[in-house]
């Protein structure tokens, strides 16, 4: 018996190949994303037990804990799972690009564009009583906007007969770092109370989902990651090098547009709901790539799903373990994060 | 380039006069009007006037932090490049101001520690963390140090210690309002003490710079000749990431993380007056000075009467300089 399953349909344009023990893991990575939600969905203020919780998805237990579990706790465990989900496989997407396991939205600038953009909506559209002038669920859109014209930029600036990843990555940092200073100087010159709004939003936090929310990331994020694992094949072939991708017939510059078009959406959408949650799109696809090796046919779902959890249990802390104090999310990711991304780093020697 | 020493020393002289001409203007230019004449005055024949205050312990102060810290990341620059034979080492790209930077917030928030004597060591103990961290990170796996392996290593570092500062600042909003001017990277408001007290380290980094000139040189080379020519290399190599830590960590102390002024100034100062690192070392230094001071000045201008952080402005000069070099200077390697 074979090692792998191969699947091919509509005359071999769709293909994976999935390491089998990798399939196991990836089975199990979805039931600790369930368990995790499960428990999450139980943890707070109003302790619930799991058992319940479980009873009011199936629409029965008490009105309290309904309310608790699906107005209160649910809407942010979902925008986490999505974030989460989207950040980690448009780092994949990236790292694959790049073929450098340090590439991710953080580092060329997506995220800061964001950041940039809903610091510039927050201040543009303020009156003098610091009261927005206009609806607040126009911020994610900014949020996207600002993604989306970093996205292109890095992509144009970068194009030079061809666009390649260490053009690609050096002038993200760039860029990166031009919407940091465009951020510092709107909060500087703006009121102060607008600056700490603003920078709970670029540490990345869940903390204001609703239903509404969840209602537009999700079918954007199930179609965008649908999309990815269609392509993975791309990326595996991006990851050899420009030249034997070239040898075995991929047109290498527009796979390479289609994927960082992929990635920019994927991230568009998870920072306009979840802030700047940062080095989830850097970890999880490294822990992924220990679990389940380098093909990304198995990587990017083994990412998405170590997303969602890293994001969860971010988020779980953030709001559980110090008491009235809401720490966001992004604080955590990055927190335990960046230490245990260092220690990878310097394992893998 | 100039070829000859005669020339060369003539720029210098004139990028000198430059770099005191600037301090002239951002001691007279400001909110407040003043003149020469009265800041001649407010040194000489000083009458407690609300101009001669301002000119002593609010422009002056400035100016000279300005110019030190313009200098010393000019100088940090230059060692870094050829360290790392990357054209876009810089303290800023490389996580040394985050990591210095985090120092500090951790220090201001946390610890309420507000000795400026041991602001200058928290901020040595971050550069250095973030450096040796950077190092570790971009030797590891194969192919060595590529210039491509050490800036993404510094952009993670970098995004790590801008997070957890993000991280103590919105858990701590009480500090927010405190650092936030500060960690932008500002010149303004700042005391003589300050500077004073991290002076010390400062001249003991140029001095150690224009010594390990002579030595970088034969670095610039590549690692093999250096080698071959019998240099010791690992000792070098720790005694220029001291020189940077210290420099470096001296800056983010006095003015806090600016950036670009490391990337800019050497590529300029290489064009004008060569590779000879015992001119290219001062020379960059005058360079420096006088770049910051130049944006420190404008910074009060655009938009008026508020001010902008200078650490801004060397990003918004600096980020088109930053990728045309990006398109350019690595795509041979």
């Amino acid at each position: 018996m074979s090692k792998y399953y191969s699947f091919r349909i509509l005359a071999d344009k769709i293909s994976f190949l999935i390491d089998k023990k990798a399939m196991i893991k990836i089975g199990f990575l979805a039931l600790l994303t369930l368990l995790i939600f499960i428990i999450s969905a139980g943890l707070g203020g109003m302790p619930i037990n799991p058992l319940h919780v479980l009873q009011v998805f199936f629409g029965g237990g008490e009105d309290m804990e309904r309310l608790v579990v699906m107005q209160f706790r649910l809407p942010r465990i979902m925008v986490s799972i999505f974030a989460g989900m989207a950040l980690a496989v448009a780092g994949g997407i990236l790292q694959g690009m790049v073929r450098n396991p340090l590439a991710s939205p953080d580092i060329i600038g997506i995220t800061a564009g964001a950041g940039a953009a809903v610091v510039a909506f927050l201040f543009l559209f303020s009156d003098h009583n610091h009261s927005l002038t206009v609806s607040i669920k126009w911020m994610p859109a900014a949020a996207f906007i600002g993604a989306a014209i970093v996205g292109f930029s890095v992509y144009f600036l970068s194009w030079r007969n061809g666009v390649t990843p260490v053009r690609l990555v050096l002038v993200g940092i760039g860029i990166a770092a031009l919407m940091q200073a465009c951020t510092t100087l709107l909060m500087v010159t703006g009121p102060i109370y607008r600056a700490a709004e603003a920078n709970i939003w670029i540490t990345g936090s869940v903390s204001g989902s609703s239903w509404e929310k969840v209602q537009i990331l999700a079918p954007w994020t199930i179609i965008l990651l649908i999309i990815a694992f269609l392509s993975t094949r791309t990326i595996n072939v991006q990851e050899l090098g420009d030249e034997v991708a070239i040898g075995l017939g991929s047109s290498v510059e527009r796979q390479r547009f289609f994927l960082l078009l992929i990635s920019t959406c994927l991230v568009g959408g998870a920072v306009a709901f979840a802030g700047g949650i940062g080095f989830v799109g850097l970890m999880a696809p490294h822990m992924a790539r220990r679990l389940v090796g380098s093909s990304f046919d198995a990587l990017l779902p083994t990412s998405a799903f170590i997303g969602a959890v890293l994001v969860m249990l971010a988020d779980l802390i953030g709001r559980t373990a110090f008491g009235p104090l809401e720490v966001p999310a992004g604080v955590f990711t990055a927190a335990i994060g960046a230490p245990y991304f260092i220690y990878l780093l310097v394992k893998t020697k | 380039m100039l070829k000859t020493s005669l020339s060369k020393l003539t720029i210098f002289i004139l990028t000198g006069f430059l770099m005191v001409f600037f301090i002239g203007m951002s001691i007279v230019f400001g909110y407040t009007n003043t003149s020469i004449q009265l800041a001649y005055e407010a040194f000489t024949q000083f009458n407690e006037s609300n101009e001669h205050l301002i000119i002593r312990t609010v422009r002056l102060p400035r100016a000279l932090i300005a110019a030190a810290c313009g200098a010393s990341l000019a100088i940090t620059g230059v060692l870094m490049q050829t360290l790392t034979k990357n054209p876009l080492a810089s303290p800023g790209i490389l996580g040394i101001n985050a990591g210095a930077g985090f120092a500090v917030v951790l220090s201001i928030t946390i610890f309420h520690i507000s000795s400026l004597q041991a602001f200058a060591w928290i901020s040595f103990l971050g550069a250095g963390l973030a450096a040796i961290c950077v190092y570790v990170i971009s030797s590891a796996g194969t192919g060595g140090l590529t210039p491509m392996k050490i800036t993404l290593a510094g952009s993670a570092i970098s995004a790590m210690f801008s997070s957890l500062t993000q991280g103590i600042l919105v858990t701590n909003e009480a500090g927010f309002e405190q650092v936030l001017f500060w960690l932008a990277g500002s010149v303004q408001g700042r005391k003589l003490e300050l500077l004073a007290a991290v002076s010390p380290y400062l001249f003991i980094g140029w001095t150690a710079a224009l010594m390990i000139a002579p030595r970088m040189n034969v670095l610039a080379m590549g690692d093999d000749v250096a080698v071959g020519l019998g240099l010791k290399l690992g000792r070098i190599k720790i005694f220029t990431g001291i020189i940077v830590i210290l420099l470096a960590g001296s800056s983010v102390a006095a003015a806090g993380p600016i950036g670009f002024i490391g990337i800019i100034i050497p590529h300029i100062a290489k064009k004008i007056i060569g590779l000879d690192h015992r001119w290219l070392i001062p020379y960059s230094a005058l360079l420096g000075a006088s770049l910051l001071l130049a944006a420190d000045i404008a910074a009060r201008y655009i938009i008026m009467p508020r001010e902008v952080p200078v650490g801004v402005m060397t990003a918004l000069i600096g980020t088109p300089f930053f990728i045309y070099i990006a398109r350019k200077g690595l795509s041979q390697s």
